[in-house]
């Protein structure tokens, strides 16, 4: 047996509007409205309902021999719910066939897994729970934002409780190994991984409608020639793409539709492939092998990394400026500013700050409603100075109140000198100064940090040392 | 006294310093019983004959090839009969355009003329075209009405300016308000360098707005000292209790406002602003304008990693400028090369400290400003530091430097200028 394996992603961020400096402190709503409902609902005609329709109409045909699997960011869910409940309701009378399988992945499709371990869960935990409320099922297979995977991400996946990861057959990562096998992580065995097979799903994505390509025009018969010329030994081809492409990035007249609506009947009628969802694969498939992955890859790019939103200057400012707000945001209870944070994590805000335009420009161009990146910096910082205000209205500045024992040390006091072996250079009658410094000592003590505390009690011991 | 002025921009069209300084000199003269008549090219007045006193040079269609004086004469005829925009602008017209006196049955006001003019006059391929057609119109301007001494502000009026002279034979000033040098640094621009120079020789006397300019026009243009005076510019006073901008932070606001551009020197503002932000991250920066230089500038800005204290505030138009002024506590202008700079005034007539370069030429005027060399970044952020930190400091600042720059009139100005035209019509 052999096996297909379709997932989709969908995603939409909520997009910032135009943020003037004049507002930091006066305005505290961030986002485009009017773009983010005409998006959604332009999306929502051109590619979702028509497509959830498709493959309602496939798995009427088909039965349970044709499976699927989403995964649709909790921000996405947000959309819908406001803007297209209609989308929702077809994703929701498909989960219902029981052939599609809804992915775990975070809330606001954020880089939070490169960052901070806690936030990440709960992003997830978070999702599950929408999922779980929205669908009735509870994701077992996760699907990291952008497909970033790393050994340490694996990790912390699986410690979550998903017994398996889908990622990027990054070249680089497999070298001469398929990405038709079933893998797991090299730090836990028990996380199983599915890699993109990028060659077949961009073949789709990316080539479908290219006609300066040499196998324009691509048919079903094409494709699943493609498919047995595949060594019959190996296992499962990974088909991972936005679900966009049906109708968006690939428009109606490209022939994506039929293309779609033919392949089944194709795959089953010239070949011995199934369709199968990502936890069946996990369940059913032995793993071959680990594959280590000590740095962070994801499915962008010719580069398969995370340059596309972290690296460069601007990406990398708004980022740390952001998770540098985290702990103030845990430590507040404030529905309106929790959500603005989350929706202020969606990864697209970094992705439209991305300067390089050479290899994968026209793609990065597509996504982007900003002119310059430069501009979606200026913004996203405009917008972050008035979130990190309403944080610290509510907290207190931090940064202050830390400062204030720094400006009392300017304060004049007569220089003690705390070297270690200086007591021994004291002559022994001066016995009445002895007090007076460890006095001294104490007062010093009490106003610096924790840390400088046990170097101090460190230096003292070895001085003791030193005595003896 | 009758003037003939040549300018290129006016309010509220303007791109820089030179159309407020215009206006705030041509109301000066008004006051003092000066007749101006002000030309500007693409001045749409065929629809409202109202802004008659402002002469619009470039509502003439001439077809240069077949150009033939004894034709363009007549279109200009044809041109003033038709739309009958008389360029004259009587002092009683302008005592009540500035609201001193109503007796005259003269019909515009302030706000009908300052809607319509409409620039144009932006450097482009057409620039050189549209300054040498200017200068054709100008003799014909010059013939047409009658004046005692002709003004040009800047090389682009310089052509039209010496056409004046040739076809009246009256005495012509010219007011250089920036060189060649002052916009390109080194690599000037040999055509604008040859037209400025000409004017100067051509000129029987030539103003400057500083003396830093003055020695401009000496050494490198080589112009007679004699003949070159300075007069430097005022600012208008201008009501700014109405305008009304909550700042929204608590922070101090530091604020640099101007062309993101190499003159301007916003780089040297970036590295002053991150040493005061390593001392005091409690502060905000702003840098509020556009240019060629503004996508380095955000770069350096997030390399410094303060993007969350550093605000850009792209161009801003009236009223939000003194909305900004409003909120800010520090305004700070390093020009690497200015030869004025009216918006430390602006700046300083809004309660606000300045520090300003010790290239630019209103720190010859200004007693209550910090003053700094452009490149000494430590002295820049030292002062930064101070004005936002140390109350006294600021309170000095604001209460001198607002009673400094109300002394700072056009009224003054204009009456050198008088005395400058007066020299010429004695000799």
């Amino acid at each position: 047996m052999r096996a297909i394996c379709f997932y989709f992603q969908v995603h939409q961020p909520f997009r910032l509007r135009r943020y003037r400096f004049f507002e930091i402190g006066n305005n505290h709503y961030y986002f485009d409205d009017f773009a983010n409902q005409s998006i959604m609902r332009k999306v929502a005609e051109k590619c979702y309902l028509p497509t959830n329709q498709l493959m309602y109409d496939l798995i009427q045909e088909y039965g349970t021999r044709f499976k699927i699997a989403y995964s649709i960011s909790g921000t996405a869910l947000d959309q819908f719910e406001r803007y297209a409940p209609d989308v929702l309701e077809s994703f929701k009378r498909l989960v219902n066939t029981g052939c599609v399988e809804i992915l775990g992945e975070t809330y606001s499709h954020s880089l939070s897994a490169l960052k901070d371990k806690e936030e990440f869960f709960s992003q997830v935990r978070l999702h599950s729970e929408k999922v779980e409320r929205l669908f009735g099922v509870k994701p077992t297979s996760f699907r990291n934002t952008e497909l970033i995977y790393s050994d340490h991400i694996g990790q912390m996946v699986y410690e979550m409780g998903f017994n398996g990861q889908l990622t990027e057959g990054a070249k680089h990562i497999l070298s001469w190994k398929s990405p038709n096998y079933l893998y797991c992580n090299a730090l836990e065995p028990r996380l199983k991984l599915l890699l993109k097979n990028y060659q077949m799903s961009d073949d789709i994505a990316f080539r479908f409608s290219n006609r300066a390509w040499t196998e324009w025009p691509l048919t079903t018969e094409k494709y699943v020639d493609w498919l047995n010329a595949i060594d019959s030994r190996q296992e499962i081809v990974n088909l991972f793409m936005d679900y966009e492409t049906f109708g968006e990035h690939q428009w109606a007249e490209t022939g994506i539709f039929e293309f779609m609506r033919h392949l089944p009947k194709a795959v089953f009628a010239k070949s011995n492939y199934q369709f199968i969802t990502p936890s069946e694969a996990i369940d059913l498939l032995d793993p071959v092998a680990p594959i280590h992955v000590p740095y962070p890859i994801s499915w962008a790019d010719e580069e398969r990394d995370l340059t596309a939103w972290l690296g460069n200057d601007l990406q990398d400012d708004a980022f740390n400026a952001l998770y540098k707000l985290l702990p103030k945001v845990r430590m507040t209870n404030d529905p309106q500013l929790y959500n603005d944070w989350l929706y202020l994590q969606t990864s697209d805000h970094f992705y439209y700050m991305c300067t390089k335009w050479f290899s994968d420009g026209d793609v990065h161009k597509y996504f982007n409603h900003y002119d310059t990146p430069y501009e979606a910096y200026i913004n996203y910082m405009n917008v972050l100075s008035d979130f990190e205000l309403r944080l610290n209205s509510l907290t207190g500045s931090e940064e202050i109140t830390i400062q204030v024992p720094e400006k009392e040390k300017s304060k004049f006091k007569p220089s003690i000198i705390v070297q270690p072996g200086t007591e021994l250079l004291y002559p022994e009658d001066v016995e009445v100064e002895k007090p007076k410094r460890k006095v001294a000592k104490r007062k010093l003590s009490t106003k610096t940090t924790k840390k400088s505390q046990t170097k101090k009690s460190t230096t003292k011991s070895k001085s003791k040392k030193s005595k003896g | 006294m009758k003037v003939l002025m040549f300018g290129w921009e006016f309010p509220p069209h303007i791109t820089g310093g030179l159309g407020t300084a215009c206006y705030g000199l041509v109301k000066g003269l008004a006051k003092k019983n000066i007749n101006v008549i002000f030309v500007v090219p693409r001045l749409f007045g065929g629809e409202d004959n109202r802004t008659a006193y402002l002469l619009s040079a470039s509502d003439v269609e001439i077809n240069e090839r077949n150009f033939n004086y004894e034709e363009y004469w007549k279109n200009i005829k044809y041109y003033e009969i038709g739309s009958s925009l008389i360029p004259y602008v009587g002092p009683e017209d302008f005592l009540k355009l500035i609201g001193k006196e109503s007796t005259v049955n003269t019909h515009f006001d302030e706000k009908v003329f300052r809607a319509k003019y409409q620039f144009s006059g932006k450097y482009g391929e057409s620039l050189y075209a549209e300054v040498s057609r200017y200068a054709l119109i100008a003799s014909v301007l010059a013939k047409e009405h009658a004046h005692d001494v002709i003004h040009a502000h800047d090389w682009l009026t310089y052509p039209a300016g010496m056409a004046a002279k040739k076809a009246s034979g009256k005495p012509l000033v010219v007011h250089v308000h920036a060189t060649e040098f002052d916009r390109s640094g080194e690599n000037i621009n040999q055509y604008v360098f040859d037209i400025e120079r000409k004017g100067m020789e051509a000129a029987d006397r030539v103003i400057t707005v500083s003396h830093l300019t003055r020695r401009y026009v000496i050494e490198r243009y080589g112009i007679p000292a004699e003949k070159v005076f300075t007069v430097h510019n005022a600012v208008e006073p201008v009501n700014t209790d109405e305008i009304h901008q909550n700042k929204g932070f608590p922070e101090k606001l530091v604020t640099f406002l101007g062309r993101i551009t190499f003159q301007k020197g916003p780089d040297y503002f970036v590295e002053a602003a991150y040493k005061v932000f390593k001392k005091d991250p409690n502060i905000r920066f702003v840098m509020a304008g556009s240019g060629d230089m503004l996508n380095r500038m955000v770069r350096r800005v997030a390399h410094y990693r303060m993007g969350h204290k550093f605000q850009f505030a792209g161009f801003l138009k009236g009223e939000e400028v003194y909305r900004l002024f409003n909120i800010s506590d520090v305004y700070v202008m390093p020009s690497v090369s200015e030869p004025f700079g009216i918006s430390p005034l602006e700046a300083m007539r809004s309660n606000v400290p300045v520090i300003i370069s010790k290239q630019s030429g209103v720190s010859e005027v200004l007693q209550y400003a910090f003053k700094v060399d452009f490149w000494d970044v430590d002295a820049l952020a030292d002062a930064i530091y101070g004005l936002t930190h140390y109350d006294g400091l600021s309170k000095m600042f604001r209460r001198y430097g607002r009673e400094e720059v109300d002394n700072l009139k056009w009224d003054n100005s204009a009456q050198h200028i008088i005395d400058i035209y007066n020299s010429l019509n004695n000799s």
